[in-house]
């Protein structure tokens, strides 16, 4: 290939991808970057009725957050989340996956079908019917402990199981997603291997662990990722069902920058709890990729 | 907001057929959303020309500037005067000295209590003095056992903490709003008091949603006094059982000095007039009628708000209720809480650190001082708004 039409080839390139780049420099890189000055500010109320009472800062903000014992509590109370939810709807997704790819399975497209409703019903829809599940007192979940002869709990009024239910609720929520990735990730393993497998005289559940799992192996990357991803932003449940209550139980760092945001107007602030989350998420993103190259070499 | 956004309709179809040609869309917002809304509607430039506010928010949109001063305004053409206010509530209006609010329907809160349960203690009335108001207490509990208390003090509500700082003296912030006054004397009186009723166990060491039904356990008598406002009226005269009419009412709060320093909370509701408001003398006029004595009287038989205005308060419908006497001498004794946007959050965290200081977990003096330590953290931006202020003065005044 001579040298000019390589340079045309790359303006062409340039030009297919420019409405692309444009795209995610104004709608992502440019609010980052603001993001990122704006936490070197104490931007607030103050400043939103006039700005020349908005002052750079440096890093302030930073050591405040870092000096502040809601946001260990918000850090450790999404770490539980992410560390129990996380392997929880990781395990849930396979299961399922595993079941509605079973060669026996009949309509298995029902059935797919059903287990991924979840995923696209609105969160706030799904939040007010949990929370009736949850009601101490004329709640499902409570009604089937009572004919356990069990003692009925304040599932979201206790700080104790406060967080476990949110989890129970978010694992159901969103484990059809991460079904259909897996179920994606089984059909390319290729049938032989199980036939080979087999010939040898490998039972199911070594089948499983031998050839099941290493085939998934690109597929539990894809979706561990993508699952801490969601869920060290979790949000919206926490908002909806308890407001981070009781006694900040449930208090995750996303809902700490949302309230610091637009419920005490300190932007800046709010801008540098993201800022430390991102770097946190980036860690956790870069030890799972270490993590799974370390056991494919 | 709320039920009023309901009510106000009504009144809203009157002020239109006085003023042809005068339009008014009404719109309404439950109140959990209403804080969220005005602000992002201030951000977004869309404010409406009037608006509803809870009167503790005035200084968060004044400090705003979004806010249409109305000093000017006040007792001219029909509009009502500052006279026409109770002085604790008109005070929460007042922001640098300048008016922003006029108040709508007001509340505050004073002590429900058990009447027989008092007379069984031998005491015929609420005392004035927190001495005798803690050995009607003491008595109670003696003559309803051990496992009974006198007063049930939520430790997850900061209005009680906040009400007994106040009782005792304190302003809260110091130095016009920039530093906290907790760890000075007046406060650690307040809070010293609220703690002996716990020590003592006159008052049961528990969260408001550990006590899974407040009416229940008033009836049962688990606790005979409750501090709360006039919402808990209706509420307490629907859910306790027919047997209890009679036995219950309402008193002002004692306080540390007898009666007039029993103070309480300036509560309730303003109207606001915003800066970018297209149509501010048709909104005026609109606040000005719904200022109205007879519309603050038609605005309390439709919803049961107490009217702010104290023309309306001579009105039959309202001193023939000894419910309302009570609470009309309590707004006598009413004051404001420090006028200053970071007001909400030092408020939940005395009540965090009150928390605290119930379970046992922390000593007074240490935490009272943590607490002035992290009011000054917030209260930073303020000194140097000030200080900037100041500067800008001087450098005004001298060439």
């Amino acid at each position: 290939m001579s040298r000019p039409l390589a340079g045309r080839e790359s303006r062409a390139g340039w030009g297919f991808a420019a409405p692309a780049l444009l795209l995610i420099g104004g709608f992502f890189f440019l609010p980052v970057v603001g993001g990122l000055l704006l936490s070197l500010t104490d931007f607030d109320l103050y400043a939103m009725g006039d700005p020349s009472a908005a002052r750079v800062i440096g890093l302030a903000n930073y050591a405040r957050i870092l000096h502040d014992p809601l946001f260990w509590k918000a850090l450790g109370n999404t770490f539980y989340f992410v560390v129990v939810g996380g392997p929880l709807s990781v395990i849930a997704s396979l299961a399922a996956a595993l079941l509605v790819s079973g060669r026996r399975v009949r309509f298995p497209g029902l059935f797919r079908s059903i287990f991924f409703m979840p995923v696209v019903t609105t969160l706030v829809a799904v939040a007010i019917v949990w929370r009736y599940l949850y009601h101490p007192q004329y709640g499902l979940v409570n009604w089937a402990l009572g004919a356990l002869h069990l003692p009925a709990i304040d599932w979201l009024g206790d700080p104790h199981w406060a967080m476990p239910a949110i989890i129970v609720m978010t694992v159901w929520k969103n484990f059809g997603y991460n079904m259909l990735i897996f179920v994606a990730g089984l059909q390319s393993i290729p049938e032989e291997l199980y036939e080979a497998a087999s010939l040898d005289g490998a039972g199911a559940w070594a089948r499983f662990v031998h050839v099941t799992l290493p085939g998934l192996a690109p597929t539990f990357l894809f979706v561990g990722v993508t699952t801490m991803l969601g869920q060290f932003q979790l949000f919206s449940e926490p908002y909806v069902m308890t407001q981070g209550g009781p006694l900040k139980a449930t208090t995750t760092v996303v809902l700490l920058m949302y309230q610091e945001g637009f419920r005490w107007w300190r932007l800046g602030m709010a801008a540098a709890i993201a800022f430390v989350l991102f770097v946190i998420m980036l860690v956790g993103t870069l030890l799972q990729m270490r993590l799974q190259r370390g056991r494919n070499a | 907001m709320g039920r009023e956004g309901e009510v106000v309709q009504e009144l809203v179809k009157d002020f239109e057929r006085e003023n042809p040609g005068v339009h008014v869309i009404v719109q309404q917002i439950p109140w959990v959303a209403a804080h969220e809304k005005l602000l992002t509607s201030f951000v977004g430039g869309s404010t409406p020309d009037l608006s509803q506010l809870g009167n503790t928010w005035i200084p968060e949109f004044a400090a705003l500037h979004a806010l249409a001063p109305l000093d000017a305004r006040m007792g001219v053409n029909g509009a009502p005067a500052e006279s026409s206010y109770f002085r604790g509530i008109w005070e929460t209006n007042v922001v640098d000295g300048q008016a922003y609010g006029v108040p709508w329907y007001v509340d505050t809160r004073v002590l429900f209590y058990r009447k027989d349960i008092l007379k069984r203690a031998g005491w015929d009335s609420i005392p004035g003095t927190w001495d005798e108001w803690r050995r009607a207490m003491a008595a109670i509990k003696r003559v309803e056992g051990a496992d009974k208390f006198a007063l049930f003090l939520p430790t997850n509500e900061n209005v009680p903490w906040i009400i007994f700082g106040m009782q005792a003296g304190s302003p809260m912030l110091a130095d016009h709003g920039t530093r906290g006054a907790f760890a000075q004397p007046p406060f650690r009186r307040g809070m010293e008091f609220a703690l002996s009723l716990f020590r003592d166990g006159l008052a049961p060491a528990v969260q408001g949603s550990q006590i899974a039904n407040r009416y229940q356990e008033f009836e049962r008598g688990l606790f005979s006094m409750y501090i709360s406002g006039p919402w808990d009226v209706g509420e307490f005269s629907h859910r306790l059982s027919p047997a209890m009419a009679g036995k219950w009412f309402i008193a002002p709060l004692p306080g540390p000095d007898g009666p007039e320093s029993g103070v309480s909370t300036a509560g309730g509701s303003s109207l606001v007039l915003f800066k970018r408001s297209a149509h501010p003398e048709e909104a005026w006029r609109l606040i000005t009628f719904l200022s109205r004595p007879d519309q603050q009287i038609r605005f309390r038989a439709l919803c049961g708000n107490l009217p702010a205005r104290v023309e309306a308060w001579r009105d039959t419908s309202l001193t023939n209720d000894p419910f309302t006497r009570v609470f009309e001498t309590q707004l006598r004794r009413t004051r404001p809480q420090p006028p200053v946007p970071e007001w909400e959050d030092i408020a939940q965290r005395i009540q965090d650190k009150a928390e605290a200081m119930v379970l046992g977990h922390a000593r007074p003096d240490s935490t009272l001082a943590a607490l002035d330590r992290e009011a000054d953290v917030l209260l930073e931006k303020r000194r140097w708004l000030l200080e900037r202020d100041r500067k800008r003065a001087a450098a005004g005044a001298t060439p």
